[in-house]
C-alpha cells in the first residue's frame, strides 16, 4: 500500500513539476498575445482576406454580436457537414446524421462541450472529423478565451465607453499564437508514440486465430492534441482516450492530461500580469489548484479502495479501466478531466466506484472552475470571485470592490443570473429527464446508479464538459434535442452575462484601494472563493446528489 | 471618456446586427477550416507518415511479430486486442466492444459499480478462467474478469499472464520455464518509475511463443 501511495504521488508530482514549469512563461506568453497591439504580417493578409477590421476596438455588445455570428455560422456549418456526410469525399461511406444527431452534434462542438451520442469510428467520417469537428476543437477554444480576456480587460481598464477588445483578433490569436503551434507539436509526439494519423479507411485485416478484426486509419493524433489542449474531448474513437490508438501507453496518459491543465492552469498568470497584479493571479490559481488537488485525492482514494459489489466481485475497481493506466492513472484523468470542462476519458466513468462517480460529478457541478475549460474557467472563477466580495462587503457593510471595481446593483444581477443559469439548465433538464418516458427509456442502471446517468448527462452538458456515465442511451431525438439545447443555454448565456459584466466593469472608473477594501491576494481570500463555491453549488445540489450518487455510495 | 450616442436597440436592429455578424463569422469560419481543417491535419499526416510510418499506421504486426504498414500483410495491431481462444495462447482480457474485440465498436460495458448484472458476469468470468488454468478462484486477477474501457486493451497485467503460463505451456509442449521467461522479457514496468501499472503485451507474447516452438 505504501508503494501505491509513493507512486500516485509521483505522478502527480510529475504533472505538477511540468505545469509549474511553464505556467508563468506560458501565462505571460498568452498575456503578450492578447495585449500586443501589432499584427503579423501573415495575420494582416488573413484579415484582408476575410474582410474583417482586427483593430476597431468593439463595445461589450459588439464583441457578442460577433461571437455569436460566428458561433451561428459554426453550428450551421457543422450541422450540413453532418447531415451532407454521404456526399462529401472521406466519409468512408457512412451516411449522413439525422436531424436530431446532426443539430447535437453542432452545438456539442461549436460549445466547447464535446458531448457524443454517436461512436466516433461508427458515425464519422474522416472529412467530418477533421474540417467540421476539429476545426470547432480550435476556435471553440479560442472563442472561450477570447471571453474570459475580455473580462480580465473590463477590470484592468478604467473609464472607456465599454470597449473590451476585438473578438476577430482575439479569435485569430487564440488560434495562431497559441493553439495551433502547441497542438502541431504535440501531435506528432502523439504519432510517435503510437497515435494514428493516416486517411487511409480501417481496413479488414484476419487476425491470428483466423478471425476479423479492422485495423485503423483515421487524422486521429491531429485531433487528439487539440481535443486535450483546448478542453474538448470528443474523442475520434468511442472509447476516448481509453482506446489505445487514442492514447497508447502512461506516457501519453500523461501527456495529455498536461496538455488538458495546461491553459486554464496558466491563465491565472495571464491575468495577474494584465491588472497589474500577479498576486491576484496566485490567488485565482490556488482556489483552482485547491479544488483540483481535492478532487484527484478523493477519486484517487475511491478507486483504489474500490468499494462496491462489482470491484469486490474483481478484486479492484478494474472494470471499464485500462491495464496500461490502471487505477491511479485512471483517477487523476477522470478529476482532470471533469474538472476542465474538457470530457475525454481514458476510463469509463459510469463504472467508477459510487464516491468516485460522485466526486467527479461534483466537481462538474463545481462550474467548471477546477480549474476549468480554457478561458471558461478563468471567467468562472472571476464570477465567484466577485461572489466572494459581494458576501464578505454584506458582511462589514460596505460596496464591494474587486480590483478597484466596485460592484454594484449592476454587476452583481449579472453575476447572480451567471451562478443561477447552469443549476437551472441542469436540474430543469434532469426533471425533465426523470419523469417523461422518453427519457426513463434511456436509463440502463435502475435505482439510484439511473439517476446519477442522468444528472451526469446534464450537468456534463449544461457545463459544456461533455463526458458521460455512457450506459444511458443517448442516441434518441429526446435526449438529443434537449441536451443540445442544454449545451447550447450553458454556454452561451453565461458568455453574454461574461461580456455585459466585462462591459459595465470597463466603463467603471477604478477606485484606489482604501484601508477598508478587502485584499483579495491573500489566503483569507482564497479560502473565501472555494467556500463559496462549494457552498453555492452544494446548497444547490445537494438534494438531487442525495437521491443519486450519494444513496449509492451508502448502499 | 467620450459617450457617443447609441441607437436604442430594437429587435430588427439586433437582428440585422446578427446577421451582418453572421456573414463575417461565417468567411472567418471557412477560412479557418481551410487552415484547420485541411492544413494542419495533411501537414502532420505528412510528417507522421514519412518519420513514424509504424505508429502513424496503427502499428500492425505480422504473422512473424515484424512491423508492417499493410493491412494485407497483418496479422493485427500490436495496440489492439484480439481475441484468443485456444489453450496454446494467451488470453487477453474480456471486452465489451461489439461482440467482443471489435475494433469498430470501441467501448467498455459502462456497467454500475453495484450492477447485479456486472457482478453475476463478473462471478462468471472468475469461475470460468479459474476452471480453464486449474488454479483457485481467489486467484485469478481483478484484469482477467472485467471488461477494459475500450474493449481492445492490448494488455493483461503480468499476474493475469503467469496465471496463463502452465496452460499455455502444456498445450505447446513447451517447459513453464520457457514460457515464464518470455512473459518477463514481455513485460513492461511503469513508465519512468511511477506512470502507468506493469503490463504484457498479450499479441507480441503470442506471436513470440510461436518462436519458441
Amino acid at each position: 500500500m505504501t508503494s501505491t501511495v509513493w507512486i500516485t504521488l509521483g505522478q502527480v508530482g510529475l504533472l505538477l513539476a511540468a505545469l509549474a514549469l511553464v505556467h508563468a512563461p506560458f501565462g505571460a506568453y498568452m498575456a503578450r498575445v492578447y495585449a500586443s497591439p501589432r499584427h503579423t504580417r501573415a495575420e494582416r493578409a488573413w484579415y484582408r482576406l476575410v474582410r474583417v477590421d482586427p483593430d476597431a476596438e468593439q463595445r461589450w455588445s459588439t464583441y457578442l454580436f460577433s461571437l455569436l455570428g460566428f458561433s451561428l455560422a459554426s453550428v450551421l456549418l457543422l450541422y450540413g457537414l453532418g447531415r451532407l456526410q454521404e456526399h462529401l469525399p472521406g466519409s468512408l461511406g457512412l451516411p449522413g446524421l439525422d436531424p436530431d444527431g446532426a443539430w447535437n452534434t453542432a452545438v456539442s462542438f461549436t460549445t466547447n462541450t464535446n458531448w457524443q451520442w454517436y461512436s466516433g469510428e461508427a458515425a464519422a467520417g474522416h472529412l467530418l472529423q477533421m474540417a467540421g469537428l476539429a476545426v470547432q476543437n480550435f476556435v471553440s477554444a479560442a472563442v472561450g478565451m477570447a471571453v474570459a480576456i475580455a473580462l480580465v480587460r473590463g477590470f484592468a481598464r478604467s473609464g472607456t465607453d465599454a470597449r473590451v477588445g476585438n473578438f476577430w483578433a482575439d479569435l485569430t490569436r487564440g488560434v495562431v499564437r497559441i493553439l495551433l503551434p502547441i497542438a502541431a507539436v504535440a501531435a506528432l509526439v502523439l504519432v510517435a508514440n503510437g497515435v494514428v494519423q493516416s486517411l487511409d479507411p480501417h481496413t479488414a485485416i484476419t487476425t491470428v486465430e483466423g478471425g476479423t478484426q479492422h485495423a485503423l486509419g483515421g487524422p486521429v493524433a491531429s485531433q487528439e492534441a487539440i481535443k486535450e489542449l483546448g478542453t474538448n474531448g470528443g474523442g475520434f474513437f468511442n472509447a476516448n482516450s481509453a482506446h489505445p490508438l487514442e492514447n497508447p501507453n502512461p506516457l501519453t496518459n500523461l501527456l495529455e492530461i498536461f496538455l488538458l491543465l495546461v491553459i486554464p492552469f496558466s491563465l491565472p498568470r495571464t491575468f495577474g500580469l494584465m491588472v497589474g497584479d500577479r498576486r491576484q493571479g496566485w490567488a485565482v490559481l490556488g482556489v483552482m489548484a485547491g479544488l483540483w488537488a481535492v478532487a484527484v485525492g478523493l477519486t484517487t482514494w475511491a478507486e483504489l479502495a474500490g468499494p462496491g459489489a462489482a470491484p469486490a466481485a474483481a478484486g479492484a475497481a478494474m472494470e471499464g479501466k485500462e491495464t496500461r493506466f490502471g487505477l491511479a492513472a485512471s483517477a487523476l484523468f477522470a478529476a482532470s478531466t471533469t474538472g476542465t470542462s474538457t470530457g475525454a476519458v481514458n476510463a469509463m466513468h459510469d463504472s467508477l466506484t459510487a464516491p468516485g462517480g460522485g466526486v467527479v460529478l461534483f466537481t462538474m457541478l463545481l462550474g467548471e472552475v477546477a480549474p476549468g475549460g480554457v478561458g471558461a474557467g478563468l471567467y468562472g472563477m472571476l464570477v465567484l470571485a466577485i461572489v466572494a466580495v459581494f458576501v464578505a462587503g454584506l458582511m462589514v457593510g460596505r460596496t464591494p470592490e474587486y480590483l478597484g471595481k466596485k460592484i454594484g446593483r449592476g454587476e452583481i444581477t449579472l453575476v447572480a443570473l451567471y451562478v443561477l443559469t447552469t443549476p437551472a439548465v441542469v436540474l430543469v433538464g434532469s426533471a425533465l429527464a426523470a419523469v417523461l418516458p422518453a427519457g426513463l427509456d434511456g436509463i440502463q442502471d435502475a435505482g439510484p446508479h439511473g439517476l446519477s446517468e442522468v444528472l451526469y448527462a446534464f450537468a456534463s452538458a449544461g457545463n459544456n464538459n461533455g463526458s458521460a456515465f455512457a450506459g444511458l442511451t443517448v442516441s434518441t431525438p429526446f435526449y438529443n434535442t434537449l441536451l443540445g439545447l442544454a449545451m447550447l443555454i450553458g454556454r452561451f448565456v453565461p458568455i453574454a452575462l461574461v461580456l455585459a459584466l466585462a462591459g459595465r466593469l470597463a466603463a467603471q472608473r477604478a477606485v484606489p484601494a482604501s484601508a477598508g477594501t478587502l485584499p483579495t491576494h491573500r489566503p483569507l481570500f482564497v479560502g473565501l472563493v472555494g467556500a463559496v463555491a462549494l457552498v453555492v453549488v452544494g446548497l444547490t445540489f445537494v438534494p438531487v446528489l442525495s437521491l443519486g450518487p450519494v444513496v449509492e455510495s451508502l448502499s | 471618456m467620450t459617450t457617443t450616442s447609441v441607437p436604442a436597440p430594437t429587435v430588427a436592429s439586433g437582428l440585422a446586427a446578427l446577421w451582418r455578424h453572421s456573414l463575417a463569422g461565417l468567411r472567418v469560419l471557412l477560412a479557418f477550416t481551410v487552415l484547420l481543417g485541411l492544413a494542419y491535419p495533411l501537414a502532420v499526416t505528412g510528417i507522421a507518415q514519412a518519420v513514424f510510418p509504424w505508429q502513424a499506421n496503427g502499428s500492425l504486426l505480422d504473422a512473424a511479430g515484424e512491423r508492417t504498414t499493410t493491412p494485407a500483410d497483418a496479422a493485427g495491431s500490436a495496440r489492439l486486442a484480439q481475441a484468443f481462444t485456444g489453450p496454446e495462447w494467451f488470453h487477453p482480457r474480456p471486452s465489451a466492444a461489439g461482440d467482443g474485440y471489435d475494433s469498430l465498436t470501441s467501448g467498455g460495458s459502462n456497467l454500475g459499480p453495484n450492477n447485479p448484472d456486472l457482478v453475476g458476469a463478473i462471478t462468471e468470468r472468475r469461475a470460468a478462467v479459474a476452471a480453464a488454468e486449474g488454479v483457485d478462484p481467489a486467484a485469478v486477477p481483478a484484469d482477467a474478469v472485467t471488461a477494459s474501457a475500450s474493449g481492445l486493451d492490448p494488455d493483461i497485467s503480468p499476474a493475469y499472464a503467469a496465471l496463463q503460463v502452465e496452460r499455455v505451456a502444456a498445450a505447446r509442449g513447451l517447459t513453464s520455464h520457457d514460457v515464464r521467461e518470455l512473459v518477463a522479457e514481455h513485460t513492461v514496468g511503469r513508465t519512468l518509475g511511477v506512470l502507468g501499472e506493469p503490463h504484457v503485451n498479450v499479441l507480441r507474447l503470442n506471436l513470440a511463443l510461436q518462436g519458441l516452438g
